[in-house]
Parts: C-alpha cells; structure tokens; sequence
C-alpha cells in the first residue's frame, strides 16, 4: 500500500542524458531530423576547423621544420593541399598587435599597466574578492597612474600617443570609453528626467544630437573640429580628441539605458526616500540608482559590448588599433594573403574580450535574480 | 490656530488638472492627538496627508507644521520631513537594502550619525516594532506585516514628532493586519502625534481621539469617536458607516 505522502523518483525516462537528449533533441520527427542534420554539419566541420587552425597550422616553423620569415616559406603556400594556418605572421608581429609602436626598451610599462588593469578591474568585477575595500582604492587612483605611466612624465620618458597602437590602443579607447561614460551616463540621464525644463531639455538635446549621429561622424568632428573649439595654442592629443568623441558617444547610449532602469523604479520608492528626509542626491544615490543600475546591467554590457567593438572604427581617423595593426600587417608583401590568419586572430581576441563582458554580465543577472541578496553591489 | 496645535491646516485647496480634490480642508491637531481620517475613496484623504509632509504640493491656504509653513522653501520642506514620519500602504521599502540599512540609511545620510550608533538605534527599532531577529534579511524575505513594521521602524528611526499612515492594513493579508495595529497602539499609547488613514473601525475607537470624514474632497465631519461612531450628525457619515460596519 503507498501511502499519500510518498515521493517516488521520476520516470527514468525523464531524467539523465538519455531523458535529456531524449526531450530535447529527439522529441519528436521533426526535431530528430533537425537534430541529426546538425550533427552531421559539426562532424564535417570541426575536424576541418580543428585541422586548419591547429594539427597542420604552422606556429614558427613550416612542415620543413625551418623558421617562417616571409609568406612564401608558409606550409599552405608550399603546399596549398594540406598546409594549414600560418601564425608565424601573428608570431612575427606579435609585438606589434599587443603595444603598436610602443618603444621597446619602454614596452614594461605597457605590460604593467595592462597587470595592473586585472588588479584595478578584477576587484571591482566581484564583490566577494577578499581584500575588496582596499583593493578598490587602487581602483581609483589607477587612471591616473596609468596616465603617467603610459604617457610618460613624472621622470619617466615621453611616448607620444601615435606610437601606440594594436591592442594598446583597443583598450585604452575601450576601457576609458565605457569608464569616463558611465557616470556620464548616469549624469545625463537624471537630467533628461530633471523637474527643471532647462536642464532637462539641455540634456535631451545633447542626447538625441549624440545618438542621431554616427560614430565615425563623432570621429571627424573630434578629430577636425575639436581643435578649433580650444584657446588658441592648446593642442590635442590625436587619442585623446577621439577619446573625448567616443566618451561623448557612449555616454548618450549609457544615458538611455539607464534612463530605461530608472523609468522601473516605482514612484514610492522616490516617496519613501523624501519622506525619510534624504535630499535628492542622496536619494538617487542610495535609493534610485542602485536599483536602476541593477535593472539595467543586461543592457549597460550590451551597449559596453557595442561600444569595445565601435573602437575599430578609429581607423578611419589614422590610429591603429589591433584592426588597424592587422590591416597594415597584409599590407606587408612579405605577407600579403594571409588574410584568413591575420582576421581569424584579431577576431578571437575581440571575441575573448567581449564574451567575458557578456558572461560576466550573466553572472551578475543570475546573482541578483537567485541571491535574495539584492544588498551585494 | 490653536497654541498647542502641531499640524494646522487653513483654507487648503489642491486641484489635479481640473480636478478639485480638497476643497476648503480646514484641520487642527494638537500635540499627542491621535487622529483617524476616514471616507470613501477618492475622498481626499491620502492626498491631504501627503500635504502635511509635502509629498504632494497644495496650491491655496496655508499648512503649518511644528511651526513652519509649507511653501516652495525647500529648506523648510526638509525640516519638515524631519519632524514627520510616513508610512505607506506599500510599504514602499528599499529592496536593495537589508532591513537593518533600510532603518539606518536616513540616520546615516540626513543626521550624520556614526554608522555603529546608527545601527545600534536600529535595533531599538526593530525591538519597538517586535521583529529584532529579521535585521540581516531583505524585505522580499519578509511577509507583509513584517515589511509593514520595517517601515514603521524605518520612520521612527528619525525620531519624529509626528506620524503620518497611509492606509497602513490595507494591503496585507487579514491575518497580519493585528500585528502592524498593535505595532501602532504602543505608539499612541506612547504618545506620538499620529494621523492614520484607515478603515479600522476597531481601531480607530480603541485609539482616536478624534475622527475625521472626508467625502468629495471635503472635511463633512468630525467628532469624538463615541458621538462619531453612535451618533453622527451628517447623512453621508451615517451612509458610509452603515456601509463599513454593517457587512
């Protein structure tokens, strides 16, 4: 006899891999036939990948086992039938992706700085890291060692901007872009919302102007118009007229997906942070923000997502950044056509950078939506 | 405007749009009085509290409150919501907050207080409103009376002359409307100056020293609860109380 209260284990059916392949992939005709379609495409395909990218790539040396120097010593130009990729162009230029023209007798700094980013980001990212607080003060003053540090001053010897380029440059654009435009963001978009017609209507104008027009407009207009802006005498740094141009650009993207979060906030949350006495900053800082910020982080990595791509674009004003090295990589006749190697390179390691922001991103859902702890930030 | 009075309304009229919803409110409270504002919905009544503390902005007549005016005056605006408390018929807690930062956050920012002190007064909240063991959890963890006392505890935590409720019951489940009353009778019998909208009957004769009936934007009475509750004057109070207490 059972009794009622029993639990019995699922049908087995149900359960494990078998029910797992079973409900998913096999569920019904259709599905089976789709399933096995697929199946069919990734057997063909990824030994092929594999084969290409890895078993007979070459990495320094051809299959002749000597040291690759220009493209005809590739094995795939030996011989086009079975070579595979060819790295040694991406072995070769190497330092050029990762720094640009960077001095190489300065090229330290560059790495430390790159070191010193995952202590002031890492930190930052995880809220649990131990040590946080005072990791966190790094944080803040890490711009500004980095400044110097990259730029030279302080004793250290000058590096002008145009020297640096590739990954260097990617980061510097990206990191400062979505840094400097989120409180910029956050700014812009209290203000859209502001009861005072002035600044609300300053800071809608600003953002619709921004967000109605391209990037690589933005750009030009940084990079030729900016200048006649300044007093007389001043001069611009090439980077740092498109740093302004793409802060400006992202913070009106910013601007709106935070507005969007702050839009979900229910009208009492505002009456209860008055009725308590909080001034309008301290509400918004402690009460709105948080929360909107919280709704809003699928779409604030999306936009950061857009942006860190965007930065490409810089090519079209002259600075070089991993794109831009890799163009003028295949420009070289020493390895002219091998195209495949230098944009499956620069792919991967744009796609490494932004499918990190995009898990971080679902790391981050997954914590506040599970974690009753909606206090972590 | 009597001497002892502590919230004084004269001649107050509010519009939303074109539409009138006080009309001529005209209401004296004393030190220590408990009122209880009751009447049909859409009589007014959340709406002229929300003046009291400015939550909503009256455009004629004058609203005193320990003293100071209400008008444009944002500095007097907030000394006002110093001395005044609210609490709200949705609680209206931060859910980002733990029930203990929900209660310090306002001592910490407006007072300035050390956050030790802070949270130690905290706790003597949570002990007034009988939930001291809930401190480290966030309000989604917590039922609706208990969230509905955070928020008490959160008002009370300004230390303020006066409290204001919002339909306090209104949005619980009946079996948790007991504990926030009874939260709100230690008050008053502690002696807060208290204006509670509510259709607690029952609560509002063990506790009001006066009531008060709204209806179309109007005061239509008032009286002590005895003669209000048996032997009220107008036809419309005598309507609705058949109505609430008669079901």
């Amino acid at each position: 006899m059972n009794d009622i209260t029993e639990t019995r284990k699922p049908p087995v059916a149900t359960t494990g891999i078998l029910g797992w392949l079973r409900m998913n992939l096999f569920s019904n005709w259709v599905n089976s036939l789709i399933s096995l379609f697929v199946l069919y495409i990734l057997i063909q395909f990824i030994p092929w990948i594999l084969n290409w990218t890895i078993f007979a790539a070459d990495f320094k040396y051809n299959f002749n086992g000597e040291e690759i120097i220009d493209r005809t010593m590739c094995s795939r130009v030996l011989d086009p039938e079975n070579g595979g990729a060819c790295w040694a162009i991406i072995y070769v230029r190497f330092y050029q992706f990762m720094y640009g023209f960077y001095p190489r007798d300065e090229v330290w700094r560059v790495n430390l700085s790159y070191i010193m980013l995952a202590v002031a980001v890492v930190p930052l990212l995880f809220d649990k890291f131990p040590f946080r607080k005072h990791f966190l003060k790094f944080t803040y003053v890490f711009p500004v060692i980095v400044f110097f540090l990259l730029n030279g001053g302080l004793g250290l010897e000058s590096v002008s901007t145009n020297k640096w380029g590739g990954l260097l440059v990617t980061l510097v654009l990206g990191c400062t872009g979505i840094a400097l435009a989120f409180p910029l963001g956050i700014v812009l978009a209290l203000g859209r919302r502001s009861n005072l017609p002035v600044i609300s209507m300053m800071c809608t104008l600003f953002i619709e102007f921004i967000r109605g027009v391209p990037l690589i407009t933005l750009l030009f207009f940084g990079m030729v118009m900016l200048p006649l802006f300044l007093p007389e005498g001043i001069n611009m740094d090439g980077l740092a007229r498109v740093l302004v141009a793409v802060t400006l650009f992202q913070s009106a993207y910013m601007a709106e997906v935070i507005r969007g979060g702050l839009q979900a906030i229910p009208q009492g949350q505002y009456e209860a942070a008055r009725s308590i006495g909080l001034s309008y900053w301290q509400m918004n800082l402690k009460v709105v923000l948080p929360q909107a910020i919280r709704i809003s982080i699928p779409s604030i990595v999306n936009t950061s997502i857009g942006l860190f791509k965007d930065t490409t674009l810089v090519i079209i004003v002259g600075l070089l950044d991993l794109l831009g090295i890799g163009r003028g990589a295949l420009a070289d006749t020493t390895w002219l056509g091998l195209a495949y190697e230098v944009y499956f390179f620069v792919s991967l390691v744009f796609f490494i950078f932004t499918f990190a922001m995009s898990r971080y991103s679902l790391y981050l859902e997954k914590k506040l939506k599970t974690g009753i702890n909606m206090g972590a930030d | 405007m009597s001497e002892d009075s502590i919230i004084s309304l004269q001649n107050v009229n509010k519009w939303f749009g074109d539409f009138h919803v006080l009309k001529d409110v005209d209401l004296d409270v004393k030190k220590k009085e408990r009122i209880v504002v009751c009447g049909p919905s859409g009589s007014g009544k959340s709406t002229m509290i929300r003046c009291i503390n400015r939550l909503e902005e009256h455009q004629e007549g004058t609203i005193i409150v320990d003293g100071i005016e209400l008008t444009g005056n944002l500095k007097n605006i907030d000394s006002v919501r110093k001395e005044v408390g609210m609490v709200f018929q949705q609680f209206n807690l931060f859910p980002h907050l733990s029930v203990k930062e929900n209660i310090t956050l306002a001592p910490i920012w407006v007072k300035k207080m050390p956050k030790l002190e802070a949270e130690e007064l905290a706790m003597q909240q949570l002990e007034i409103v009988k939930i001291p063991e809930q401190a480290n959890k966030y309000p989604g963890q917590l039922s609706g009376g208990q969230q509905q006392r955070v928020a008490i505890a959160r008002s009370l935590a300004m230390k303020p002359n006066i409290m204001l409720f919002d339909e306090p019951t209104s949005a619980l489940d009946p079996e948790m409307i007991k504990e926030v009353l009874d939260v709100m009778i230690d008050l008053a019998e502690g002696g807060m100056t208290m204006i509670v909208v509510t259709h607690e009957m029952g609560f509002a004769k063990t506790v009001a020293d006066r009531m008060v009936f709204m209806d179309e934007g109007r005061i239509v009475e008032q009286a002590i609860p005895e003669k209000f509750f048996n032997n009220p004057e107008s036809d419309r109070t005598k309507l609705f109380l058949s109505q609430i207490l008669n079901h």
